[in-house]
């Protein structure tokens, strides 16, 4: 199992290396959304608003669902479905895999993401560190839900759209627990009880893929 | 001498219903070892969902079938597809990947030797273009790859579907003197193509689909 998720993530890595889907579209995508909050909320109001990590994790929330749906066109095409299907990877595996690619390519775009609020949204640097290791978690868990939902709406026409309409319902407590620990962080507040939730989410979503990926694969 | 060969596949009134719609409606059929076999019929025949049914990549919803040594109504597909090979007309490839990326990505999940890909390439024609992106690759280079594909993985079983569309004469060659080698090294081969095998060294079995049915069998 480790070894078909360490293949299918270095393929889906590679991938986008060398697309570079991520790093022309959809991060700059992320900046101009997070430049736009920023505008929004005004230079006077963006230093003291309490909106930071609400606008931040909004953000990632829309990256995200443009990184599932890509993560999951890469397998699309009938012909290498078809073909892939014949190797006979382990289902758990490669859920485990493109979770990880997933969450990878969260990781490097959340560290852009939150520099972005640094610099546009004015949310404390200090704060903004000592809330890393919670958004890590965070954007860990979007990717093992993210994978799940990605694959249970890839191939049918609406795929696009369907994503955020299933998604969103399993994504509100990550966000709302991402955005919760990401706040108290920047207010000096107790972090460990958003901790637990994340960290439960994350285990409950990677269990649920390691059981049931091979299910809607062959679905 | 081909009939006192195993039997590859065995069919018995094979049923694939797709939302209640009958794709194969009651195919008999019996394929042995080291046979090559062709698949006609206008589209929506059935050529292309009795491949995918040898491949176990649809679900048999009625009759009785073993192909490979795996029974499709109890057996499990992933143990069947690792056996059989699959090139499909749409392209069966990673296309942000290199020729050797694509190979080598099958190789690893087939916990095959990697050391053969730079001879298999050449064999098929590809040296010159082995580092190119598959999305490179003309129709004929693409499935020329296809071919390297299924090389590596030596499958029991060959499933080509409509592997000569958009070839050119010299590539119709290349395919006919490799579809013989195959079969004389003792795997099955199944066709899928519009019309009958114009082939100067092939003397293939023709099957004749029509409505989800074997309407005609000339050998």
């Amino acid at each position: 199992m480790i070894r078909t998720a360490l293949l299918v993530a270095g393929k889906d890595l590679r991938i986008e290396l060398r697309s570079r889907v991520l790093l022309w579209q959809v991060v700059p995508f992320g900046v101009m959304a997070l430049l736009l909050s920023g505008l929004a909320l005004g230079p006077a109001n963006a230093g003291h608003s309490s909106a930071g990590p609400g606008l931040f994790y909004l953000v990632v929330l829309l990256v995200a669902l443009l990184m599932i749906n890509r993560s999951q066109a890469v397998e699309s095409t009938p012909g290498t479905r078809s073909s892939v299907a014949t190797l006979g990877l382990d289902p758990a595996g490669v859920f485990l895999g493109k979770a990880l690619a997933l969450a990878t390519e969260l990781w490097l775009t959340g560290l852009v993401l939150l520099a972005g609020a640094v610099l546009f949204l004015h949310t404390a640097l200090h704060g903004a560190l000592v809330a890393l290791p919670s958004i890590v978690v965070t954007l860990a868990a979007l990717a093992a839900a993210g994978t799940l939902y990605g694959a249970l709406t890839a191939g049918g026409g609406g795929a696009a759209t369907l994503l955020p309409v299933l998604a969103l319902p399993a994504f509100a407590p990550l966000l709302i627990a991402g955005e919760r620990s990401f706040s108290a962080a920047l207010g000096g507040g107790a972090l460990w009880e958003w901790w637990v939730i994340i960290a439960v989410a994350l285990a409950a979503y990677l269990a649920i893929g390691i059981l049931l990926y091979g299910v809607l694969e062959e679905s | 001498m081909a009939n006192d060969s195993p039997l590859v596949v065995q069919l018995r009134d094979a049923v694939v219903l797709a939302g209640g719609f009958p794709l194969l409606s009651g195919v008999t059929l019996e394929l042995h070892a080291g046979s090559l076999t062709v698949v006609t019929g206008a589209n929506g025949a059935g050529k292309t969902s009795l491949l995918r049914l040898l491949a176990g990549l649809v679900a048999l919803s009625s009759g009785s079938a073993t192909v490979a040594g795996v029974d499709l109504g109890t057996g499990d597909p992933r143990l069947l597809r690792r056996r059989v090979g699959w090139l499909g007309h749409e392209g069966s490839f990673y296309d942000d990947l290199t020729v050797r990326e694509n190979l080598v990505f099958a190789a690893r999940a087939l916990e095959r030797p990697t050391g053969e890909i730079e001879s298999v390439v050449a064999h098929v024609g590809l040296a010159g273009r082995i580092d190119t992106p598959t999305k490179q690759l003309s129709a004929g280079q693409r499935r020329r790859l296809g071919l390297g594909w299924l090389l590596l993985r030596r499958p029991q079983l060959w499933l080509l579907d409509e592997p000569y569309a958009s070839l050119d004469d010299e590539g119709r060659g290349f395919f006919d003197a490799l579809l013989g080698d195959v079969v004389a090294g003792g795997a099955t081969v199944v066709v899928s193509a519009h019309d009958p095998l114009r082939s100067a060294s092939l003397r293939p079995r023709t099957l004749h689909l029509a409505g989800g049915r074997i309407v005609g069998d000339a050998s």
